[in-house]
This record gives structure tokens, C-alpha cells and sequence, in this order.
């Protein structure tokens, strides 16, 4: 399907217009919007990830890669609704209390949203009550926090431990990221998961959500 | 005083402070409010840690205002308090050192990603960059360390502001690289001979490094900025990596350990050492112990 792998290769380039003229004509050629999608726009956001994390690509490629892959996602997303795939869960996503960075959450956001997911964004600097309470309001089964500074890391604990107190640690689990973080902090407060990059976190979101 | 540019030029090495953010918080700053803060609700606190580093042996002590550019205050709900911020935090800085160290303007990135990436306008970003040095400038600071940048045009900005607004004040840049298989960059993929040769173009009198590494990776860096320029280097690592011990992150490199990586850099010929996350007034005093040493 070369049209597909040229979509891939127009947002790996970080080409906004071409992925949506590419998309276009694929809507137009008849494929099927989940192959588009699947083939089109997550298999080039695939080798950004790949290659970001192998830094062979930097910040700026990567963020014109996802306002990419949103130019594609324009005219697809209703054909994906109409035809009825499913929602792969429901995300809440956030910076947690005191840190304001909020690159790395963002694009785990876009990523997530490529690959099914309704996405709850509460933004940046968002405390433990807060986080909690969107979850229960839209009913979320995976909860993801970030932080850059390893003085606003420990506001994760705090969502965690609010979770069971509520006993809620069995519905919605809890999925942490950013540069500071890493495995063994995650286990040591409790979250259910940790990913390393915005690639792999939407691998790890999908065996939360039991959609893997 | 010797003027702090002479001094950085001709030596012996300066020795700099720790981290501030940290000694904050042990000193009762709530987790995840902005170290800033505390220059308006807990003066004292601000002086006893420039206090403790300059006992430690600092030459240096940074203020406390690496967040304090207005763009930066605003995400945290304080611009309105951008002139106290940082005129206070030089009068408390120099009401601790005095005259037995240098007080030198701290200022960090925006906290905000810049056009075409993100959607912060770099006229904005430059407006802010003027008023924060504009400030610090007139309160009397004897030179501006703009750090932990890690988008050039960013830096850039804050450099030429300083020179807009203080043409006579001294200016280091130091950038924060992580290592790539093809060299060290910075996550916007800046290599470290195009970041020198932008901020000497700017109007830096000093480049470096601080932030992001271990002193092991720290030392490669400095290899290449003095590869690259000929300016006086100012270089402050973390303590290494954040890691969890007993459920407290610690940053797992000893003075000593530093002290001696930091030997390296004085003989690569770094004109002042000093640390940034995980170090303390201990960090400091290991430095300080380790530039006598090599002098006497």
C-alpha cells in the first residue's frame, strides 16, 4: 500500500500538509480508516518514537511529527466513529502539583489518541484531589501522571494513595512518566506502571486498560 | 572586588554554589511551590542558604531567581511580583555574602516551549528576558548565569537581552546536553559547537554546562566546549541521577566523588566549577578543598 507508506513518510518528515492531503486521498480511495490510521499515521509515528528515543531525532522533529499526525487525525476521527471501532478506554491525563512542564504529557496524549483512546486532559500543576475526582467523573480506567522535577515526583504517591483509600485502585490504575522517573519509583509509591517514552506508554496503557 | 569578568578571565578558579530549591524545601518550603516564592514569604530562609554556601567556600552564590522571568511567574499564578522577586532575592543574596562572594543573577529557561514548536512568541519570551535582567542589573548584581537552557533561540534571547538592557554586566550561558550516538545535544538537538558559537555570536563573555548529568558525562562535555571556544567555561553538574533509596530520592554522588571529577574540569581549564541539583554546601566544600589544593 504505498499511498500508506507514503502517509507514514510525509509524518515522520513532520509534513502537516501532505499528511492531510494524503489522508484525504486515502478517505477518497476507499481504505478503510483503521488501516489508514493504523498503517498511515501510527506506523510513522512508530519510527518518531523509535527514533527519539535513540536520539537520532530531537524535540522539534517530534513535535512536528504529533501536529502531524493531529492534521490527519482531522478528517479521520469521524470516519473512525462512524464505523463504529471502538474506544479503547478512557485516559486522564496530567503534570502533576507544582510542575509545569508538560511536553512529554502532551505527547503521550496525541499518542494515546492515535491509538483509541478518549483522552481527559487536565493540564499542568494539578494536585492529587483534582486528578482523582476527574477520574471518577468520566469513569477512566487508567490514570497518567508526569513530572520533570524530582521535587513535585512524590504529588504521584499522593494520587495513588487517595485511590485507595477510596478503594478505587482496582477500577482505575496508574501509569507515571518523565525524565526523573523510572521503574523503581514507580513500584516504590504504588503505581501500577511506568513507561519511558510516549511509544511505549500507550503499550503499557492498553495492558492496563486490558485492551492489549 | 576584582571585577567578576576579570576574574573569571585570569583566575585562580572560582568555586560555585549548590542547589538552592532543595535547601528551600528542607528549610520548610512546601513540595511543588516555586522556590521564588520564598524570597517574598521567608526572606531569612533565602539568606541562610546563601549563608551556608559561602561558609562552604563558595566564590559564587547564585540569587534566587532562576524562575523569576515573568513568563516563568505566571505559571505559577505570580507575575504580578516579578520586580520583588528579583530585586529582593539580589538584596538578600548580598545581605549573606557581603563582599566574600560574588552575587550573580540566576536565570533559568521560561518554562514555556517557543514558536514554531510551541506557542510562545519569542517577542514575549525576549520582553520578559529584558525586564528580569533589567531588574537584577539595577539591584546590583555582579554578573547573569542564564542556565539549564536547552532550546538555543531561548538562550539566545536571554543573552541579548542582558546585553540590551546591561551592556557592561557580564553574561554566562550554560546549556544542559544529554549524550546522542552522535555527540552531546540538547533535547531540541542543539550539538554543543553550535550552541557556542550562537551565544559567543550573541554576546556571551562566558559559555557551559550545568544540569542533566553526572560528572562523568559533565567532563566529556567540557572536553568538547573548550574544544569549541575560547571563552572562560562555567560548568556546574548535578550530584549524578536522581535515584530512589528507602523510598527518598537521592542523588548518589559523594563530594568527594564530584570533588575529584571536578579536578578534571579545572585542568581541562573550566574557570569556575560548581553544582547544580543534589548538591549541597557539603558538594561545595569538597570543591572548595580540591581548587586550594590544586593552587597551593
Amino acid at each position: 500500500m504505498t499511498l500508506l507508506a507514503d502517509l507514514a513518510q510525509a509524518l515522520i518528515r513532520g509534513d502537516r500538509l501532505q499528511v492531510s492531503e494524503l489522508t484525504c486521498q486515502a478517505i477518497a480511495e476507499s481504505m478503510s480508516p483503521k488501516a489508514i490510521l493504523d498503517d498511515g499515521l501510527l506506523a510513522g509515528m512508530k519510527v518518531v518514537g523509535v527514533r527519539f528515543r535513540e536520539r537520532e531525532i530531537f524535540l522539534p522533529e517530534v513535535l512536528m511529527a504529533a501536529r502531524a499526525m493531529y492534521a490527519g487525525m482531522g478528517p479521520l476521527k469521524p470516519l473512525l466513529v462512524a464505523e463504529g471501532v471502538p474506544s479503547q478506554g478512557k485516559v486522564v491525563l496530567a503534570t502533576v502539583r507544582g510542575d509545569l512542564h508538560d511536553i512529554g504529557k502532551n505527547l503521550v496524549g496525541i499518542m494515546l489518541q492515535g491509538a483509541g483512546f478518549e483522552i481527559v486532559d487536565l493540564g499542568f500543576d494539578v494536585g492529587p484531589a483534582a486528578i482523582v475526582q476527574a477520574a471518577k467523573d468520566h469513569g477512566v480506567e487508567v490514570i497518567g501522571m508526569s513530572a520533570l522535577l524530582t521535587t513535585t515526583m512524590p504529588a504521584m504517591r499522593e494520587v495513588v494513595d487517595l485511590l485507595r483509600a477510596e478503594k478505587l485502585d482496582g477500577d482505575v490504575r496508574t501509569i507515571v512518566g518523565g525524565a526523573p522517573l523510572s521503574e523503581e519509583y514507580a513500584r516504590s509509591i504504588g503505581a501500577d506502571a511506568y513507561a519511558p517514552d510516549a511509544y511505549t506508554a500507550v503499550d503499557v496503557v492498553k495492558r492496563l486498560a486490558g485492551v492489549a | 572586588m576584582e571585577p567578576f569578568l576579570s576574574r573569571l578571565r585570569s583566575g585562580p578558579v572560582l568555586v560555585g554554589d549548590g542547589a538552592t530549591g532543595t535547601l528551600l524545601m528542607e528549610r520548610g518550603l512546601p513540595p511543588g511551590h516555586p522556590p521564588e516564592e520564598a524570597t517574598l514569604t521567608h526572606p531569612a530562609w533565602v539568606v541562610e542558604v546563601a549563608r551556608r554556601y559561602v561558609e562552604a567556600g563558595a566564590d559564587v552564590v547564585e540569587t534566587n531567581t532562576f524562575g523569576a522571568s515573568p513568563t516563568k511567574l505566571a505559571l505559577a499564578g505570580l507575575e504580578g511580583a516579578t520586580e520583588r522577586a528579583n530585586r529582593e532575592a539580589v538584596r538578600l543574596a548580598r545581605e549573606a555574602v557581603g563582599t566574600r562572594a560574588y552575587v550573580v543573577g540566576s536565570v533559568g529557561p521560561c518554562g514555556r516551549l517557543l514558536e514554531p514548536y510551541g506557542d510562545a512568541s519569542c517577542s514575549a519570551i525576549h520582553a520578559g528576558f529584558l525586564t528580569q535582567i533589567g531588574i537584577l542589573a539595577e539591584a546590583g548584581v555582579d554578573a547573569v548565569f542564564v542556565e539549564t537552557m536547552t532550546d538555543l533561540e531561548e538562550a539566545k534571547l536571554a543573552v541579548r537581552a542582558a546585553k540590551e538592557v546591561a551592556p557592561d554586566l557580564p553574561v554566562a550561558a550554560t546549556m544542559t546536553f544529554e549524550r546522542a550516538p552522535r555527540g552531546f545535544f540538547t533535547i531540541m538537538g542543539n550539538s554543543v559547537a553550535e550552541a557556542v558559537a550562537a551565544l559567543e555570536e550573541a554576546g556571551a563573555d562566558a559559555v557551559g554546562t550545568n544540569c542533566g548529568n553526572r560528572a562523568e558525562e559533565t567532563v566529556a562535555i567540557a572536553r568538547e566546549l573548550r574544544r569549541h571556544s575560547s571563552l572562560p567555561l562555567v560548568v556546574q553538574p548535578n550530584a549524578g541521577l536522581p535515584r530512589m533509596r528507602d523510598g527518598h530520592l537521592v542523588y548518589d554522588e559523594s563530594p568527594a566523588f564530584m570533588a575529584d571529577r571536578a579536578r578534571q574540569l579545572v585542568e581541562i581549564g573550566v574557570a569556575l566549577v560548581g553544582g547544580c541539583c543534589g548538591t549541597g554546601p557539603d558538594h561545595v566544600r569538597a570543591l572548595r578543598a580540591m581548587v586550594d589544593g590544586r593552587r597551593t
